[in-house]
């Protein structure tokens, strides 16, 4: 595995979200406690919401749209909803965030 | 002939590298030791208790002079070390060369001073050392100190000058205290126990600049303007790895010196143990993991076989009646789990973390006997899986009890506010009780608290619950969302009647059972707080959906809609000219009008969003709220300035009513209309408050909707000068957002509250009115501004991505 800094944990607001942008699709980062980061497809599997828009609490995100909550350990889908987001290795190290570069990069078709 | 080791560094760590290898060879070496500080090894972690006046200096000494001297040590203190030649295998001190064959590095860290201008100023230095020990206990009751930092060295350093009378202010950058070790509301806790010992704290807190006076410290300045006065100024915000002697000499050093399993630098016959080092990546700020070190060299340097290794590290604070615990790990991982209890009456708060039946982190608040036995487990890896239910319940408990929703009320004082409207304490509604009252009726006849508005029924209930246990039954009441028991009215009321002016306090002292809420919890809390407490309370834009956070409407495809306000619905051509010159510039797909005689600019990039609104304010318009749970729009007809029926200027009061009420936040939309005359060309009853004018005066009615339900509006006076009828909508609009139950439109307010009540408050009783009144302008003295204004200025790079790496070329 690889890391790429993407930015300082004070940059994604405290139970917030940024985005990162690349070539596969928005990569949303979230920040769930002072030195806790997550990072998971930023398109809700229910109709597509941005759920770096969405609020976050515990460990876990609401959609925004129709408030699917998901958790961002597992990425799976929570209550009676059905569905999973995709969730890409992040660390932080000197606070700085770090995500896996293969979560930005395109990946050969498999 | 005896190896000749040299020491560098008198600290923690060196001391015990001593102790191993004279015990264990006490004749293995010729050993001296430098230290730049004028003595020998004295516990350092014992500084806090010397400060505060519970221990002396002579009592944290570990080695004397006699031990010195029996083990031959040649002691040069007081000397700095200057360099290490490693070709010449010498050490240069202030006072000559001593040679060696194998040298440690002890040099502990630097504390980290923050560059502000100033920070040279007299009086301003780090909390390291006992000279700075000394200077602070030179403090008393007639000196201020300020200290930046609200971790476990800077709290010390306060309380241990609260001590002394000394007024202290702590300043710190964070939401709460020791945010590496302990979570909110463990850290809201701690601030609540330390302000009790009289010590100020001032948290998202920036220092801007040390503010001096002949060369000496004289106060802080922050960056919200304010001034803390103070004759001591100590920062204590963190530490750097001491390297600069390893680093000269050419070893190899990152963060710290680095050094193998063996504590062994980048050169063969140099050791580096403590504070200075830096292994696998990591640095170390608490001396157990030095400890572990320390062996570990002592038995490199003798030949034998040894590894050190990185194990989870437990935290307290050495503050007296502050008990807290925090131990293991926070950070992210797959798979976690939180397991919270709270006792607010005792104070005590627990919380683990538990991943794949494993306990990996503990923060214990208040009650901490049990916190040995969590760091066990999770130092051991102990599977959790069995005892999970009872886990958090320490060691000695097995099955039974889980704890008392009812503990909030059970724990309210006798004086405690229970009632609002009639100004019924708690301890009446128990005396009545006890007299004889056993049902809500009784209770409300004989004290009548909850026989107004009502909202406080459940709280009644609760203590007619706590007081005559199985005796009464409770009705089931809507809790809020699953982290709580309580209701809206529950949770309203206590966050008034206990003070709770943050998050943290009530998730605390209303037993959260989550963390940190849920997405329908905490937009609740986050509005109920900054309608009660508008001066103290700050707001939480991650407490609120995202249309309220960005102040704009999100669609269905993820874009944003922009509405600028026209007051009352009146515009003008350079408004107009704006607003097309940005629909055309950020390639707006939709321009539509309203249904509340504004223009909707649809299908915005959420990136667009700040240029876009810098455009619009430059043409003086501001955000339209039609994104908030709070006042959206003010419908007005033409009224009198151009209508043949009109009776009174209806477009006039229109904008002065929006110019009033915009940026108030309310339970749920606010909507508002004026019409000039019955013929209500405005529309104005199906509104929230709509106002018909009339030849004699204003009728005001209130209660009308026109979304999911249809309804009309109820008259709530008729009031003959235009100021009494903006005063009586203030006050309705005020009411309103002190009782409602956020989502809850005006109508469901008023359909719990009852017409009569409301005529009561806001029209009988003058007095009443004119309180309202008065709360509701306070409250706005701070909202009424203009969103997009302040985002532009200082929230625009959050809408841009943090990272693009589609920018990249492609390989
Ligand atoms: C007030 C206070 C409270 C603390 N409380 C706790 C606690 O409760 N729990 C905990 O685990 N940790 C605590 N710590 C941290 C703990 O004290 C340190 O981790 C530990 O002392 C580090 O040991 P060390 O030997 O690496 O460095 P130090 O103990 O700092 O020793 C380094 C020594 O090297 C000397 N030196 C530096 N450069 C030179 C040179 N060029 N020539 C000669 N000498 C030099 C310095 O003067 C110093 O005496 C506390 C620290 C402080 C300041
Ligand atoms: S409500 Fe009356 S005053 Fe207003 S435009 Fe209609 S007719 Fe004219
Ligand atoms: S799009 Fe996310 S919940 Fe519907």
């Amino acid at each position: 595995m690889s890391w790429i800094d993407i930015g300082h944990i004070d940059e994604v607001p405290l139970r917030g979200a940024r985005l990162v942008k690349t070539h596969i699709g928005c990569i949303a980062v979230f920040r769930t406690a002072e030195v806790e980061v997550y990072a998971a497809t930023n398109s809700c599997p229910h109709k597509g919401g941005p759920l770096s828009e969405g609020i976050v609490h515990g460990q876990s995100v609401t959609c925004p749209l129709h408030n699917w909550v998901f958790d961002l350990n597992t990425g799976e889908a929570q209550g009676a909803d059905d569905g999973r987001i995709t969730i890409y290795p992040v660390r932080i190290v000197n606070d700085r965030i770090l995500l896996d570069d293969s979560a930005v990069t395109r990946r050969s078709a498999a | 002939m005896k190896q000749r080791l040299v020491v560098i560094g008198a600290g923690m760590a060196s001391g015990r590298v001593l102790e191993h290898l004279t015990d264990a060879a006490p004749d293995a070496f010729n050993i001296t030791l430098f230290n730049a500080e004028p003595r020998g090894n004295y516990n350092r972690i014992m500084l806090s208790p010397v400060l505060s006046g519970e221990k002396t200096y002579e009592e944290i000494v570990t080695h004397d002079d006699a031990w010195y001297a029996a083990r031959g040590i040649a002691c040069r203190f007081g000397e700095k070390v200057a360099k290490i030649d490693r070709e010449m295998k010498v050490v240069e001190g202030q006072n000559g060369h001593v040679p060696y064959d194998k040298l440690v590095i002890a040099t502990g860290s630097n504390p980290f001073m923050i560059p502000l201008p100033g920070h040279d100023l007299e009086g301003v230095f780090a909390y390291r050392d006992l000279e700075d020990t000394i200077q602070m206990m030179g403090m008393g009751p007639d000196n201020k100190v300020v200290v930046i930092g609200g971790g476990l060295l800077g709290l010390e350093a306060a309380a241990g000058m609260a001590a002394h009378g000394v007024d202290v202010t702590v300043v710190h950058i964070m939401g709460h205290l020791m945010e590496r070790q302990l979570d909110e509301a463990a850290g809201y806790l701690l601030k609540k126990s330390l302000e009790d010992k009289g010590i100020r704290i001032c948290l998202q807190a920036n220092s801007k600049e040390i503010l001096g006076k002949d060369g000496k410290v004289r106060a802080l300045l922050l960056d919200d303007g304010t001034e803390l006065p103070c004759d001591l100024l100590v920062m204590a915000v963190g530490i750097r790895p001491n390297t600069a002697l390893a680093q000269e000499a050419g070893l190899a050093t990152g963060r710290g010196i680095h050094v193998d399993d063996q504590m062994l630098t980048s050169d063969p016959d140099v050791f580096a143990v403590g504070e200075c080092v830096e292994h696998d990546g990591a640095v170390f700020g608490l001396v157990a993991p030095l400890y572990d070190q320390a062996k570990v060299a002592a038995q490199a340097l003798l030949g034998e076989e040894a590894a050190f290794a990185q194990k989870t590290l437990s935290t307290k604070l050495k503050v007296t009646g502050c008990d807290l615990f925090s131990a293991g790990d926070f950070a992210d991982g797959p798979g976690r789990e939180d397991i919270v209890f709270r006792d607010p009456s005792r104070g005590v708060y627990k919380r683990l973390v538990i991943e794949e039946d494993r306990l990996v982190g503990a923060v214990l608040y208040g009650d901490t006997t049990d916190g040995s036995w969590f760091f066990g487990l999770i130092k051991d890896g102990t599977s959790v899986e069995e005892m999970r239910e009872t886990l958090i319940f320490g060691p000695a408990y097995q099955g039974g009890d889980t704890a008392d929703p009812l503990s909030a009320v059970a724990a309210l004082p006798h004086e405690a506010e229970i009632c609002g409207c009639n100004g019924v304490c708690k301890g009446d509604i128990v005396e009545a009780i006890n007299a004889g009252a056993g049902d809500l009726g009784a209770v409300r006849t004989t004290t009548k608290a909850s026989a107004s508005c009502g909202t406080c029924t459940g709280l009644v209930e609760q203590v007619l619950q706590v007081t005559l246990g199985d005796a009464f039954q409770m009705p089931a009441a809507q809790p809020v969302c699953g982290c709580t028991d309580l209701t809206h009215e529950d949770v309203r009321r206590l966050i008034k009647g206990q003070e709770l002016k943050s998050q943290a306090a009530v998730w605390q002292e209303l037993g959260w059972m989550t963390p940190n809420g849920c997405h329908v919890c905490r937009p609740a809390i986050n509005y109920y707080l900054l309608a009660d407490w508008p001066l103290e309370y700050q707001d939480d834009p991650q407490s609120r959906f995202v249309n309220e956070r960005k102040h704009a409407n999100i669609q269905k495809d993820g874009t944003f809609s922009v509405v600028p306000r026209m007051w009352g619905g009146i515009t003008t051509p350079d408004e107009l000219r704006a607003i097309a010159d940005a629909a055309d510039k950020y390639d707006v797909p939709t321009v539509k009008v309203t249904g509340g005689q504004r223009i909707d600019l649809l299908g915005v990039k959420g990136e667009d969003l700040p240029a876009m609104w810098s455009d619009l304010n430059k043409a003086g318009l501001v955000s339209g709220h039609a994104y908030s749970k709070g006042l959206r729009t003010v419908k007005t007809c033409v009224g009198t300035d151009h209508c043949r029926f009109g009776t009174q200027d209806s477009t006039g009061l229109g904008i002065k009513l929006e110019r009033i009420l915009w940026g108030s936040w309310t339970p749920h939309k606010l909507k508002l209309a004026v019409s000039g005359c019955p013929r209500n060309c405005a529309e104005a009853t199906c509104k929230d408050i709509g106002v018909v004018c009339v030849e004699s005066g204003y009728q005001i009615s209130i209660g009308g909707a026109a979304g999911m339900d249809v309804k009309e509006t109820e008259l709530l006076c008729q009031i003959p000068t235009e100021d009494e009828a903006i005063e009586v909508v203030m006050a309705v609009t005020q009411a309103y957002r002190e009782g409602g139950k956020y989502l809850d439109r005006l109508y469901k307010w008023l359909g719990k509250v009852g017409m009569d009540w409301v005529k009561v408050q806001v029209v009988d009783d003058l007095e009443n009115r004119a309180a309202l009144v008065a709360r509701f302008e306070l409250s706005q003295n701070i909202y009424r501004k203009d969103p997009w204004a302040e985002h532009v200025k200082e929230k625009a790079q959050t809408y841009a991505p943090i990272a693009d790496f589609t920018l990249e070329a492609a390989e």
